[in-house]
């Protein structure tokens, strides 16, 4: 009921109630992505640690309007198309060139100019290029990079042109960390990370299928299969479209029609 | 046959207190706990957020979508706004985005915003401050022991004043925003300790090339750099800041140089926030530990396409140069340029 709603003011901070897990970052410690666990049911009201600013900050409760964990469930979900293969240190001035950048991601229109660049700024040597001439949207709907993917800037229009792009997962060795980070804040594209050097064994146009939940790749061309490290607790947040749909879906911040 | 012993990890009693490093400590005080340890995610108290004319635009454009047309920002006083990338152009959208700068200054009542008016001549513009890191520190808003954000890979450059500084996205920044705070996961620390007389033919910038030659691009990810040592004692402000900005470009969280009469000096006329230097414990734990002995160095270059392509400028005497850039944040400061007229 939208009256048990604790109205927010937008001056103020609002809270999760973040678990120990990690958030945004491949953990060194461990090798699966995590990050908190926002539980719908058990919002917490604002923690003591934020105590002094309890004159900006506002806690609230709320069971209405959350969506059950169930529907951001990622463990079904499965992404089946071309890939498209590049090598190690690809970094975000390949991605989308800094030309480009005068584009803003959050206006919807240049938002959809960003994408038809996506990857421009890769070599000649790629000569098999992610988006053809005169298209605005790639038919490679899995990227498959080597180590430090995504390294340089930290131009969040870089996770935003490939996902506008229609990329849907990126599959890298290893990742740069400002653009793993941006990857699942913005929901724009999966990253995934994979155990083996994949890029060296996929050619692009291979048809592959990833298996979130199974945190697994298959390369239908060659018959290979290949081990993913678990999208973790990072999959939902990026299901939902980001970490402020995810926040607002589970009900850890109230939905736009207040 | 040796007895078998049993590892005791003295810290999962809690009741001793590990030592930590600099930035673990700046991470503490900011998230208001005792300890940390590498691998905690803990919510941090944003002391500046700065933004530019890049990503600023799309971090406002989410600050307004999610928390309203009509929020305000967490604090006008902790934000700074510094146009600096896409400037004294004719290109439509990049002037456009100033005007969006502008205006959302002008609705917040920002107090730090150097605006560009007069396009036709930047010595025309009282508030403009060229390269964002570099006005950052000149105009006091880097201080010791702080967390300064910025959406901006070269952010890191602030960590010269022993401060936790990084770079974050428009998403995080808008939250920010909105919150004044981020979820952050501290970094173990990678200590880099220089000794020894710095020749008068090496700058700052032989020094990081060295490091980031030896550790490769991805060699600090997701760690903290700390610099240390009697050569980075004799270093000023701007060789720190020059050792900081390359720290993301061996793919380090944060870089950090203790703060010392060095710092305090240049600070004096600039900032009269008060502030209070952290310095890592003499238990700290260190992931690794680096020892150069900066006397043995010589100048050199990073060859293409790589910054950790690392070779000696004697090796690279045939190459001829078509082309020379001195400018941006690493290499643009005037004693950058002092140093390279000197060369002619």
């Amino acid at each position: 009921m939208a009256a048990s709603l604790t109205r927010i003011s937008y001056s103020s901070a609002f809270t999760f109630s973040a678990s120990k897990t990690s958030v945004f970052s491949p953990s060194l410690f461990t090798s699966s992505i995590k990050v908190p666990t926002f539980s719908s049911l058990t919002v917490k009201p604002l923690c003591s640690t934020f105590a002094p600013h309890a004159a900006h900050a506002i806690s609230f409760t709320t069971h209405a309007t959350s969506t059950p964990a169930s529907v951001l469930d990622t463990s079904t979900k499965t992404f089946h198309g071309l890939c498209y293969v590049v090598g190690d240190n690809i970094d975000t001035d390949q991605i989308i060139p800094a030309e480009y950048l005068t584009l803003v991601p959050s206006n919807p229109a240049e938002y959809e100019k960003l994408g038809s660049y996506a990857l421009i700024g890769l070599p000649s040597s790629y000569a098999t290029r992610f988006i053809e001439p005169n298209e605005t949207k790639t038919k490679y709907s899995i990227v498959i990079g080597g180590a430090n993917f995504g390294c340089g800037s930290s131009r969040e229009h870089a996770p935003v042109a490939l996902g506008a792009a229609g990329a849907k997962a990126v599959v890298a060795e290893s990742y740069a960390r400002i653009f793993f980070r941006n990857s699942v804040a913005t929901g724009e594209v999966y990253p995934l990370e994979s155990e083996a050097r994949i890029c060296e064994e996929c050619k692009t146009g291979d048809v592959v299928t990833i298996e979130l939940g199974e945190s697994r790749l298959i390369n239908h061309s060659t018959g290979k299969e290949y081990k993913l490290k678990s999208i973790g607790d990072a999959g939902p947040v990026i299901e939902a479209g980001g970490i402020f749909a995810y926040a607002r879906k589970t009900g850890m911040i109230p939905s736009q029609s207040n | 046959m040796a007895p078998q012993q049993s590892e005791r990890k003295t810290y999962t009693t809690g009741s001793v207190k590990t030592g930590m490093t600099m930035t673990e400590k700046i991470l503490a005080r900011a998230s208001e706990k005792q300890q940390l340890n590498p691998g905690d995610n803990v919510w941090v108290n944003v002391d500046i957020l700065m933004t530019h004319d890049v990503c600023g635009p799309g971090s406002i454009g989410i600050f307004k979508k999610e928390f309203g047309e009509k929020a305000k920002v967490w604090d006008r006083e902790k934000i700074v706004i510094i146009p600096d990338h896409y400037i004294f152009t004719s290109d439509e959208r990049a002037n456009r985005n100033v005007d969006i700068l502008r205006d959302f200054c002008g609705e917040q009542n920002i107090k730090y915003f150097y605006d560009i008016k007069d396009l036709s001549n930047f010595k025309a513009n009282p508030d403009y401050k060229g390269v964002c890191h570099v006005a950052l520190a000149q105009e006091g808003h880097c201080r010791p022991g702080e967390v300064l954000l910025g959406t901006d890979s070269h952010t890191c450059t602030a960590g010269a004043f022993g401060q936790f500084a990084t770079g974050i996205g428009n998403t995080d920044a808008g939250f920010v925003l909105g919150t004044g705070k981020v979820l952050l996961k501290v970094p173990p620390t990678l200590r880099f300790v220089m000794d020894g007389e710095m020749p008068h033919y090496l700058l700052a910038k032989d020094l990081i090339l060295q490091i980031i030659g030896e550790i490769s691009v991805a060699g600090a990810t997701y760690k903290s750099m700390e610099f240390v040592g009697t050569t980075v004692e004799s270093l000023n402000m701007e060789e720190r800041m020059t050792l900081c900005n390359m720290v993301v470009e061996a793919g380090g969280k944060n870089g950090v140089v203790p703060a010392d009469s060095t710092t305090f000096k240049y600070l004096e006329d600039k900032t009269s926030v008060p502030y209070e230097p952290v310095y890592s414990d003499a238990q700290a734990s260190f992931l690794s530990e680096y020892r150069f002995d900066i006397s043995k160095l010589e100048p050199l270059v990073a060859k293409p396409h790589s910054p950790d392509n690392r070779a000696l400028a004697r090796e690279c005497k045939d190459v001829k140069i078509d082309r020379v850039y001195i400018g941006s944040c690493t290499g643009g400061k005037t004693e950058d340029f002092l140093a390279a007229a000197k060369v002619f």
